[in-house]
């Protein structure tokens, strides 16, 4: 049974990536619908199994670990791989009604897609190093090409920008992953945790640590290496700017953190913790102060995620050389903020892509009026801001609640001072776009209306991310001791 | 000094050109160039270091040519997209200029 649920999860999106390369849009849309059917099916059983008899190892065709590819699945990585599933099947959706059948360039989106896919699940479940450097660049490919699809020429600068960021991150995380394999002799992450315990202070494996972090930072598009990541988030079409957003930008920041979990209690140093820390704190006021300056919606919601990412960072300091019980707060912060910014982003992006859709015009300020005449798209762009600002009921309270608990249990009080902070700048650029679009006396009023299945997809990704807050305790619990099973 | 720290030092030689090049050239050619001796830097730092402590190494030598192949890959997909950018704007480095204030 598992070994069907792993062939199944796996195997899917190579095969349907396979095969819609054959296919036309249409044909590759209708293939879609049965693929992520079968994803989803698969991630939610997977799920139950995990949340019932807890994490394992799994090796890839029965090849063990030095020669063959082992995966670990526990309990973090399957709350994952049903993120990705609800996530990436609502931008299917969304997708398959949003972009245009008859351009010719389109037929490749659906090739990409179950690419970018593949390349989630690897890095999910990645148990060394290596696999995790091939899973990122799966996953920064076939991102830039959905970024370039069919775009004009500021399409191409912009994913050409990110092309070369994201290769010199992976490179810098090659790197690390040389020093370290050189120091250590294996790439397992559990191994590499193992050795790196027992010798501490080793030189080489803390420059190993820091050249693979700023690598993934540089990925992950941290404060001040974000500069690639609005044009690139901005420009794409609605669908894909938020499967980047929401999932891709969480793939170099997953490894990132289980780099630090498992490596920065030995090698890391107090610096580096709050170093990261600060540079988060400084993405979240930044991004957030941008955010409230844009003029077009969709860099409004780009910057936003910068911003959002900085919360993420604040792992570092909270679980460095902390008690058990605060960096058990500070891990379940930060997944419960990974989550419920993904399922709160993609609704966001999908709306703005609706309400660009009904306005014609992707400034803010011709989105006056548009708050008369669609009220649904709006609506969901507004529960999602709601996640955004973290106000409870939602899961980005829940999240922000519990770093706050970690900052202040832990005596570092100015991590606190950024999460209130944070929340009220993203409070400020939420409400800019709800008084653009409620403002009267403007001369346009003709607004098309999207068709309400492109409508429907937003709303229940943003009821999801509100729902996070009360089913919070759920998700925490299958999660159970993240990190830890597999060392 | 082993010749194998030797490779490992050419390698980060390389890995630093490439990085400067990366940073300081404006043709997206060169960019790209810059980016490939990037990678081959890594590759010959990663053989280099581990044999240098365990001798001939089987896995190495497999991520390496792993590595090359997603390197391969990448360059492809950044050679499609500077020549499309090239048709499109008539430009090879990303730099603005002033016809660009008006973009979407």
């Amino acid at each position: 049974m598992m070994a069907w649920l792993m062939a199944g999860l796996l195997f899917t999106p190579l095969a349907w990536a396979a095969l819609s390369l054959l296919a036309d849009f249409r044909a590759g849309w209708r293939l879609a619908w049965f693929g992520m059917a079968l994803q989803a099916t698969v991630a939610v059983l997977l799920w139950l199994a995990i949340a019932q008899e807890g994490g394992f190892y799994y090796p890839l065709g029965g090849w063990s670990a030095p020669l063959g590819i082992e995966l670990r699945v526990d309990g973090l990585a399957v709350t994952f791989i049903l993120m990705t599933a609800t996530v990436a099947t609502a931008c299917g959706l969304h997708a398959g009604f949003y972009l245009d059948p008859d351009k010719p360039w389109q037929r490749y989106f659906w090739p990409l897609f179950w690419f970018l896919w593949a390349g989630l699940n690897g890095v999910w479940l990645g148990a060394d190093l290596f696999n995790l450097y091939v899973g990122l660049e799966l996953i920064s490919l076939s991102a830039v090409g959905l970024v370039a699809l069919g775009g004009a020429a500021d399409a191409l600068r912009a994913s050409l920008r990110y092309l070369l960021a994201a290769l010199v991150g992976s490179l810098f995380y090659l790197l690390g992953v040389a020093l370290v394999y050189g120091q250590f002799g294996t790439l397992s992450l559990g191994g590499v945790a193992q050795l790196a315990g027992e010798h501490t202070g080793l030189p080489g494996a803390g420059l190993a640590l820091a050249l693979m972090l700023a690598g993934l930072a540089l990925k992950t598009a941290l404060f001040p290496l974000h500069g690639w990541l609005p044009p690139a988030h901005g420009i794409a079409p609605s669908p894909v700017s938020a499967l980047l957003s929401a999932l891709v930008l969480k793939a170099s920041f997953y490894i990132a953190a289980r780099l630090w979990l498992e490596l920065g209690e030995p090698q890391g140093s107090y610096g580096v913790a709050q170093l990261m820390g600060g540079l988060g704190a400084l993405a979240v006021l930044w991004g957030s102060w941008l955010a409230c300056l844009q003029p077009r919606l969709k860099q409004v919601v780009a910057y936003s995620s910068v911003a959002q990412i900085g919360y993420l960072f604040l792992l570092f300091p909270l679980t460095w050389q902390v008690s058990e019980q605060v960096s058990q707060q500070a891990q379940q912060g930060m997944t419960l903020q990974v989550i419920s910014h993904a399922l709160a982003k993609a609704a966001m992006f999908l709306a703005a892509g609706n309400l660009i859709l009904s306005t014609g015009s992707s400034r803010v300020a011709d989105l006056a009026g548009v708050g008369r005449f669609l009220p649904f798209s709006l609506f969901s762009f507004g529960l999602a801001g709601v996640s955004l600002m973290s106000l409870p009921p939602s899961g980005g309270f829940a999240a922000k609640w519990l770093l706050l608990q970690a900052s202040l249990a832990s005596g570092q009080w100015w991590w606190a001072l950024v999460l209130v902070a944070g929340g009220l700048l993203s409070a400020a650029y939420v409400f800019r776009i709800y008084r653009a679009s409620f403002q009267e006396a403007s001369g346009q009023d003709d607004f098309h209306h999207p068709p309400r299945r492109l409508e429907a997809i937003p709303m229940a990704l943003a009821l999801l991310s509100l729902g996070l807050g009360l089913a919070g305790d759920q998700v925490l619990s299958v999660m159970g001791l993240p990190f830890e099973e597999g060392s | 000094m082993t010749p194998d720290l030797f490779y490992a030092f050419t390698g980060l030689v390389l890995f630093i050109t490439g990085l400067f090049g990366i940073i300081a050239l404006q043709h997206l050619l060169r960019k790209l160039l810059a980016f490939n001796l990037m990678g081959s830097g890594t590759f010959l730092m990663l053989v280099g270091l581990a044999q240098h402590r365990n001798g001939t190494d089987p896995v190495v030598q497999a991520l390496v040519l792993t590595g090359i192949v997603v390197a391969i890959a990448a360059t492809a997909l950044a050679l499609v997209l500077i020549r499309r950018y090239y048709h499109l704007a008539g430009r090879v480095s990303l730099e603005r200029d002033a016809t660009d204030e008006g973009r979407p």
